[in-house]
């Protein structure tokens, strides 16, 4: 933590000390935000992780921060009694959703945009537009709301999605700074980090950074050789638990 | 999933939380490659530690007991029962070393369950795909599981009460109900291609210890479990084998159908997590030799009913979820499913 208080003050007085320099003739750059790290790998140990964003702002207003996972299809089913027993029965699929969304703002959200704004730009899991799920025409807009509502309320559970909107810290006017908290169970991909100027309930300003999340070292190894190589990978662990079944077995009998 | 996944997500959200309290972060909690959730080490240490300390006492696979266990902790029910079968491969390795030993392992017999086993394992596999594109994997496996453990640990239940009521009234000279079919009037005793077993001391028709097998793989590709708990039975009432040698010739022939099960799962679904495997098997060897200590201070029937009524606990759990109007009627297929 104390590395990385140093590395975002460094940070921040670079920035200052650029634009005070930099002041009038760029007007294009209004905002700038970075990473404290542009990995979150997953190893052997990994139980979440935080990132910490940190940029400065041209002039006064407010800052969004949205963070997307990669986008894929989920599939919602509904049970229902079927001979006293509680049974998956209809489905929907939504293609393109994505696997986590979190999103930080520095006032309450909706008094910083109008709604418009907020549905064209997708701000705030509400405001996903996924539950047109185009190939469940059989079913009417209104069943499809309500699985798309039931998919956002399993995310939010499981941590993926954000239920509030968490808080963007002014240091000062201009210089701001935001933790990005991700649980153990994210998917891994390629995220965007999207940030927003916010003027006069307008969006004046944006910039977009990756953020890749991946697993490393054994871990990747695993899954890459399950996936890749499946049938040596299930031959090996047959080979494994025949050699560890054997060695329990000669251990156990000499005592 | 389902609303036990729910809760045990809810649960691994907080418990990271109280675990870097105690004891500093990530070097307690181990990330599963495939099951992709994050465990603390020895939650699933002491799992297979206890699960094997059962199976040790009173001389069963446990798998029956592991694999609901395993899914209500979060992992996905999928990769629990894809493990599961692999972890039995080795339980069932040592198990066949010091049945041989004892001269216990009917190969032939074995090598006749087997051939049934491979088709059924592989047909079981191939089923359990198709249910789970079909997103009714999971009901088919607690179903079966409700379905199993209320006839056998029902009919256990009963016979070993019969016997302690018998053992009370003072029979305690007789050796327990002769096990051995003699009359040959039966059905089985019909079919064709009829073989000599010698170690069984049995003249019956291939087919009989083929159809067990079959029937007996399609449960251990569907419930990741040896299948011991039916095959015994069915060993000593429907091919009327002696009991000496079920068990070895059980085990002999487990070991192979979950090899199959193991890599089958491996390269349909991509379920086998080799890490949850391990874990499970250091803690289920060392566990099952204390079982297996303390399962000889106790009388045969105490054990069994003992047995019989965790096998009806377990059940009744998975069926009152099954009946019970869940909190969550909406689940997520995301991941492969």
């Amino acid at each position: 933590m104390n590395m990385r208080l140093c590395t975002l003050l460094a940070f921040l007085a670079t920035y200052a000390y650029a634009s005070a320099q930099a002041q009038a003739p760029m007007v294009s750059n209004e905002i700038v935000a970075a990473l404290d790290d542009h990995l979150v790998a997953i190893d052997t140990g990994f139980s979440g992780s935080k990132v910490l964003l940190f940029g400065a702002t041209e002039g006064e207003g407010d800052v969004i921060i949205v963070v997307r996972g990669p986008s894929k299809k989920e599939v919602v089913r509904k049970k229902e009694r079927i001979m006293g027993v509680w049974a998956n029965k209809k489905q929907v699929v939504f293609d393109d959703t994505p696997a986590f969304y979190n999103i930080a703002a520095s006032g309450n959200l909706n008094e910083l945009v109008p709604a418009s704004t907020r549905q064209r730009l997708e701000l705030g899991p509400e405001n996903l537009k996924n539950f047109v799920a185009p190939q469940s025409r059989s079913m009417s807009d209104k069943d499809k709301l309500e699985f798309w509502q039931a998919l956002l309320r399993s995310k939010i559970n499981d941590g993926l999605y954000a239920s509030t909107h968490t808080p963007v810290k002014f240091l000062g006017k201009r210089l701001f700074r935001a933790d990005i908290n991700f649980p153990a169970n994210i998917p891994v991909g390629t995220y965007l980090v999207y940030v927003y100027l916010v003027k006069d309930k307008d969006i004046v300003s944006t910039q977009i950074t990756p953020l890749f999340v991946s697993k490393i070292g054994a871990e990747a190894e695993i899954y890459d050789f399950a996936h890749r190589h499946s049938f040596a990978y299930g031959v090996l662990a047959v080979v494994i638990a025949l050699f560890a079944g054997w060695f329990a077995s000669v251990v156990f009998r000499k005592k | 999933m389902f609303g036990l996944r729910i809760e045990s997500i809810a649960i691994a959200n907080i418990y990271p939380n109280i675990k870097d309290s105690f004891f500093g972060p990530s070097c307690m909690n181990i990330y599963l490659p495939i099951a992709e959730i994050s465990v603390n080490i020895f939650l699933l240490l002491g799992m297979g530690g206890v699960i094997g300390f059962l199976s040790g006492m009173f001389g069963v696979g446990g798998g029956f007991l592991l694999t609901p266990l395993l899914i209500f902790i979060g992992v996905p029910s999928t990769v629990a029962v894809a493990t599961q079968a692999n972890q039995i491969v080795a339980s069932s390795v040592s198990g066949v070393i010091a049945h041989t030993r004892r001269k216990n392992v009917d190969f032939k017999m074995g090598f006749m369950l087997l051939i049934g086993g491979i088709i059924g394992s592989t047909l079981g596999v191939w089923l359990f795909s198709v249910l789970k594109t079909m997103g009714q994997i999971d009901l088919v496996i607690k179903l079966s599981y409700v379905a199993f453990l209320s006839s056998v640990g029902g009919l256990m239940f009963i016979e070993s009460l019969g016997a302690i009521w018998r053992n009370r009234k003072g029979a305690s000279g007789r050796t327990g109900r002769a096990h051995k079919r003699k009359d040959h009037s039966g059905w089985q005793h019909k079919l064709p291609f009829k073989m000599k077993f010698r170690r069984s001391q049995l003249y019956i028709s291939a087919l009989l210890p083929i159809g067990v097998g079959l029937a007996v793989g399609v449960l251990v590709a569907i419930m990741g479990v040896g299948g011991g708990f039916i095959m015994v039975p069915a060993m000593i009432y429907l091919l009327g084998m002696p009991t000496s040698v079920v068990i070895g010739t059980s085990l002999f022939q487990i070991i192979f159908v979950t090899a199959n099960v193991t890599i089958l799962q491996a390269t349909t679904n991509q379920t086998v997590d080799i890490i949850l495997a391990l874990l499970l098997l250091i803690g289920g060897v060392i566990g099952a030799q204390f079982g297996a200590r303390a399962g000889m201070k106790l009388k045969g029937e105490q054990l069994r009913i003992m047995l019989a009524l965790l096998a009806l606990a377990v059940c009744i759990k998975l069926g009152l979820d099954l009946v019970i109007t869940p909190d969550e009627l909406f689940g997520l297929f995301g991941r492969g499913a």
